[in-house]
């Protein structure tokens, strides 16, 4: 009983962090999976150039833990002049890692287009820019939907290593609690729960996703 | 700069050590789970698949904190590092399980048909039959997740685990430099990510080769 009124007693703090977790990791995607898509989309073009740029930058993008990207750009950036808060520095770190992250999976799904579709496009008369539009791009995307869901739930959970940089999501929200009343398991149980309230059930959004998409497939 | 990168460098078998450990804590932990996960009772199985969703849903770093702060102020006073394995390689088991689950769906129901005409107790059927049939498939699953462990190893910094990213942390707030050390220090989980990365690609190709031959 003392649990589940303590538990109430905090919510409300811990649920404003949630909402800054959520506020962040869709702002992210919301500049990461475009730039994803642009990734992939310059990845396939015959200038070699802008394809190992567009390789060196996604290998480096997947390839740093998002806690170092999270920290270059918060503590390192104003090095260089760029100071950022710490808000926007989350959303910028994890739009760049959700770009890198997100050409790969777009970049599956822009391939598994059949050959045949581009073959008909082009036995049209389609321009380049009218086949990627709207032959491969509409069902490009739709296949790599289901991996994309997933990977925004990821991304839900990458939010929390901003509580190194101050930003006053959940897990930093709980920590505090934490500090203040010494019961950091109670209080960092609670906030795993709100994780999972959310990331369970995505889960399970995208199972059932993977399996319409492979009943349609089949 | 060459004696930051030397500082790095001298943390990088911690993080080592801490990837590797973790890992083989959660290769081990996982054999039960996925063992709970194909139970042939709905209860356990339902307890498998929601200790391996409470194990993949939150976030490490939250998990971490729950081990090192939370049971550690009320129970056991931990070290860092072994609060870091132990947390990091329950993730993993969580993970692994499922990628232990999916080797043996792969695996051929005839095979299990097959082991039981030949009088094959269940040890012996798993152990020789099915066993290296799914670990084959799964072994690259595997090496995936030991490259996205060895980047979640960073995360331990946090709490006091002297590895790459907390000696990087600790450089970029005591030096005038405050970008060169996150530079470095990205640049040193690519060099140790990347051949691991052709690793499991190499692994693909060959495994996936020999099935078909």
């Amino acid at each position: 009983m003392e649990l589940l009124t303590e538990w109430l007693s905090w919510s409300p703090r811990l649920l404003e962090g949630l909402w800054v977790s959520v506020q962040v990791t869709l702002l992210a995607l919301l500049i990461g999976v475009p730039l994803g898509l642009g990734l992939a989309v310059l990845s396939g073009v015959r200038n070699r150039a802008v394809k190992w740029i567009v390789i060196v930058y996604v290998e480096i993008g997947r390839g740093m833990p998002a806690i170092v990207m999270l920290q270059m750009v918060y503590f390192g950036l104003p090095d260089v002049g760029i100071v950022l808060t710490s808000y926007s520095a989350t959303v910028v770190a994890l739009a760049l890692t959700t770009s890198a992250y997100t050409s790969e999976i777009i970049r599956a799904g822009l391939r598994a287009v059949p050959e045949g579709e581009l073959e008909a496009a082009a036995a049209l008369g389609l321009k380049q820019w009218d086949t990627l539009r709207y032959i491969v791009a509409p069902q490009g995307l739709r296949i790599a939907l289901p991996t994309l869901l997933g990977f925004s739930i990821l991304i839900l959970q990458v939010s929390s290593l901003a509580f190194t940089l101050g930003l006053p999501e959940l897990l930093s929200q709980a920590y505090s609690i934490g500090a203040a009343t010494f019961k950091y398991l109670s209080v960092l149980t609670l906030a795993g729960v709100m994780y999972l309230i959310i990331t369970v059930p995505g889960g399970w959004l995208v199972e059932g996703f993977e399996k319409r998409m492979s009943k349609h497939l089949a | 700069m060459m004696e930051l990168f030397l500082k790095i460098l001298v943390a990088v078998p911690t993080t080592l050590l801490v990837t590797l450990a973790s890992f083989a804590l959660g290769a081990v932990i996982a054999l039960p789970l996925v063992a709970a996960r194909r139970s042939r009772f709905m209860l356990v199985r339902g307890v498998g698949k929601a200790i391996i969703d409470v194990l993949r849903g939150v976030p490490p770093i939250v998990f971490i904190f729950v081990i090192f702060f939370g049971i550690g102020a009320d129970l056991i006073r931990w070290e860092p590092l072994p609060a870091a394995i132990l947390g990091l390689g329950l993730i993993s088991a969580g993970h692994l399980s499922e990628i232990y689950r999916g080797g043996l769906m792969s695996v051929h129901a005839g095979q299990y048909e097959a082991s039981a005409a030949l009088g094959l107790t269940g040890t012996a059927t798993f152990a020789q039959v099915i066993g290296p049939q799914a670990f084959r498939v799964a072994i690259p699953g595997m090496v995936t997740w030991l490259i996205s462990l060895l980047k979640d190893s960073s995360i331990v910094s946090t709490i006091g685990v002297v590895e790459i990213m907390f000696v990087a942390n600790q450089s970029a707030r005591s030096s005038a430099d405050g970008l060169m050390p996150f530079v470095i220090a990205g640049a040193v989980y690519i060099a140790l990510g990347t051949p691991l990365a052709v690793l499991s690609r190499w692994l693909e190709k060959k495994l996936s080769f020999g099935r078909s031959a």
